[in-house]
């Protein structure tokens, strides 16, 4: 079975600064896979080159033993990965309904339909009130999103980025700025609502990477020192030097 | 249905919501139906048509701006190109005698409008914001500056002129008689607006909301932002065709002035007055817009300057249009408050009013001595003599001015706190029902 992402020294560059350098990452089909780092090591910019938002400098990026480097997107996202945003990136004016529901449209197939009516498709219909439930914003149908807490957009932007039913989840720091109740609450949502699938993710709090991960990967410099189970990684001395050890000290 | 989508999905509309619903429609119906036979001068069939063609551009117009987030600069080129095609149309299909009838015209104007739409707008729409506002005025121009050129197409200044009369007839009607040309306009109108309507509720439409809320976020929930504003770039090209050629088949002329500059900033002025973030909003600005523009034309030689100052006090003051500001009274209705709004309305009305008499008093002074210096100083604006030499009508003006924009930022101030303790008060209210 193929892995679910594999880079294969991915390389990227703004003009003469090299951001990623020579990075290669497997995260097999089915596991939680964190990727964590000091500030700057390039962990968004990872995330950037997987789902497509920039193209790697050199390298080749694969989904499920698919070249995707060089796609767009919305082609990377039709193929089955998923992301969501540090920044909590919703469409703002719409209510979380049709926020939902504009993440379930390509994947139930109505694409650019012009000739249908939104309201009476009733698979989009089932698929957005499921993921409505999932996220526990029932209560919230008809509000804006920008009128949201922010927990609960963090929740909906959680929602938006499972609703396509894709396989392969990236989310960027889920639960940065929430207080410790509501990161207790949002990790069991994403520990159920990404059963089954893969998932990678960034983030900065070592209880929530730690209790979710399967295997960690450490970026430094934009360069990956160490990959592993999380008793690996808390044993590794080169990570305990380049992370853990500043987090100490 | 499962248990799950009825428990948490938005109900469905309850028949009392649904007859609602379609009650507006055939209210709308109704009254297209029965307006020539409360105004039935001449002059005011010709003002009704205008306005049915002018709420049609708008709505197209407003798939762009209100729908998906464009701001064109350039839209009347394909109200204009649909116009000339309707135009050349007529000429082919009367000369001809084939057998399709006049009121199938605008659609021919309509297909004329897609094509160039679907023709310019992969390269315009790749980008929103600025990059697409300065392609579509520089498109604009060269399309207006090209009518005067191909003289063989546009006609050169004079336009190319038909006559609608000599077409297949269908029940007899000969379309000449302007009460004819209304009804054929009024069912266009009706029909473009259900249309356009409907096309908000399908998933195109809604991915165009989705697109001008955040074009980055709809990469990646698996849509192409570019094909999203093309599809909507060419819908609005296709209806602005068909106003396009209803406003031909109306004055039986195609001119330069259907792609001008001016035809395009007066789309942007109806959809933007009349409030962009609703669908109703074009139509009540289209309707404003051209009664306004017909009535205060007659009125006063600066009418544009007019129109110019109350359009930037509608962007600067009430950036929701005319239906954004009835909206937002809704709440205050709802809980039976709006009366207790009224007493600092009229207070604030009272110098603003004042203000803007003395601004019109002194533009239209001020015109008269840059326009017409030579000419007597008694002269007459909005049916009103006064005498522009006379101190006291300056000093009268000056008063007006200062005093009323003192008292009148006093007033509204008083408004605005008013309007947060009768809004906190509705919404308690209604709250608790």
């Amino acid at each position: 079975m193929s892995n679910a992402i594999e880079l294969r020294g991915v390389e990227k560059s703004f003009g003469i600064t090299k951001v990623i350098q020579n990075i290669s990452l497997s995260i097999a089909q089915g596991e939680r896979h964190a990727l964590i780092g000091p500030n700057g090591a390039g962990k968004s910019t990872t995330f950037n080159l997987i789902s497509g938002y920039m193209r790697p400098t050199s390298g080749s990026i694969l989904l499920r033993g698919e070249e995707i480097s060089g796609l767009r997107p919305f082609q990377i996202n039709r193929r089955g990965l998923s992301r969501s945003f540090q920044v909590t990136n919703v469409f703002t004016n719409m209510t979380v309904w049709e926020n939902l529901r504009c993440a379930v449209l390509w994947a139930t197939g109505h694409r650019y339909a012009f000739w249908k009516n939104v309201d009476k498709l009733p698979e989009v219909r089932e698929r957005t009130a499921q993921i409505l439930e999932d996220i526990h914003l029932t209560s919230r149908r008809d509000m804006p999103a920008g009128l949201l807490t922010y927990a609960e957009q963090r929740a909906l932007e959680i929602g938006i980025t499972i609703a396509g039913g894709a396989n392969v989840i990236l989310l960027d720091e889920p639960t940065a700025g929430m207080s410790h109740a509501e990161t207790e609450r949002a990790v069991a949502l994403i520990r159920r609502l990404t059963e089954g699938r893969t998932l990678l993710i960034v983030e900065h709090d070592m209880s929530v990477v730690f209790g979710l991960a399967d295997r960690i990967s450490v970026l430094v410099y934009g360069q990956v020192i160490a990959s592993g189970t999380p008793e690996e990684i808390r044993g590794n001395p080169k990570v305990k030097e380049a992370y853990l050890g500043e987090e100490a000290a | 249905m499962t248990d799950l989508a009825s428990r948490v999905a938005p109900p469905r509309p309850a028949l009392s919501d649904r007859l609602k619903f379609y009650g507006i429609w055939i209210a709308t119906a109704l009254t297209l139906l029965l307006l020539p036979k409360i105004f039935a001068s001449g002059g005011s069939l010709t003002t009704f048509s205008l306005v049915g063609i002018s709420i049609i551009f708008a709505l197209s117009y407003n798939i762009l701006l209100g729908q998906t987030g464009m701001l064109s600069f350039g839209h009347a080129v394909y109200y204009g190109l649909g116009g000339f095609l309707a135009i050349h149309a007529i000429n082919l299909l009367g000369g001809n005698k084939w057998p399709i009838p006049l009121p199938l015209v605008p659609l021919i104007g309509g297909v004329a409008g897609l094509f160039f739409a679907a023709l310019i707008g992969w390269v315009m729409t790749q980008r929103s914001g600025t990059a697409f506002a300065m392609i579509s005025l520089g498109l604009a121009e060269l399309v207006a500056s090209s009518a005067l050129i191909l003289r063989t197409f546009f006609g050169g200044e004079a336009g190319i002129s038909a006559n609608r009369t000599k077409l297949f007839k269908l029940f007899g009607l000969n379309f000449g008689p302007q009460i004819q040309i209304y009804y054929l306009v009024a069912a266009w109108t009706l029909i473009a607006i259900i249309a356009m309507y409907a096309l908000t509720r399908t998933p195109l439409g809604r991915m165009c909301n989705a697109v001008r809320d955040n074009p980055e976020r709809v990469q990646f929930v698996g849509y192409d932002p570019h094909v999203v504003r093309y599809l909507a770039f060419c819908f609005s090209g296709f209806f602005a065709g068909i106003a396009g050629a209803l406003a031909a088949i109306n004055f039986e002329i195609a001119n330069s002035a259907y792609l001008g500059a001016v035809q395009s900033g007066t789309v942007l002025f109806a959809a933007y007055i009349g409030g962009i973030g609703f669908f109703i909003g074009p139509i009540v600005g289209a309707i404003f817009v051209t009664i306004l523009s017909l009535g205060l034309s007659d009125l006063t030689h600066v009418w544009q300057l007019y129109f110019g100052l109350f359009f930037i006090a509608v962007v600067m003051f009430t950036p929701g249009g005319i239906t954004g500001l009835m909206m937002m009274h809704r709440p205050l209705l709802r809980a039976g408050m709006l009366t207790q709004m009224l007493p600092s309305y009229l207070l604030a009305a009272l110098p603003t009013l004042a203000l803007v008499t003395g601004l019109m008093l002194m533009i239209e002074t001020t015109v008269h001595y840059t326009v017409n210096p030579g000419e007597s100083p008694h002269i007459k604006a909005f049916g009103i003599p006064f005498n522009a030499a006379s101190p006291l009508t300056w000093t009268i003006s000056a008063v007006l001015i200062v005093a009323g924009f003192v008292l009148a930022r006093l007033a509204w101030a008083r408004v605005g706190h008013t309007w947060d303790t009768t809004l906190t008060a509705a919404r308690a209210k209604v709250h608790a029902r």
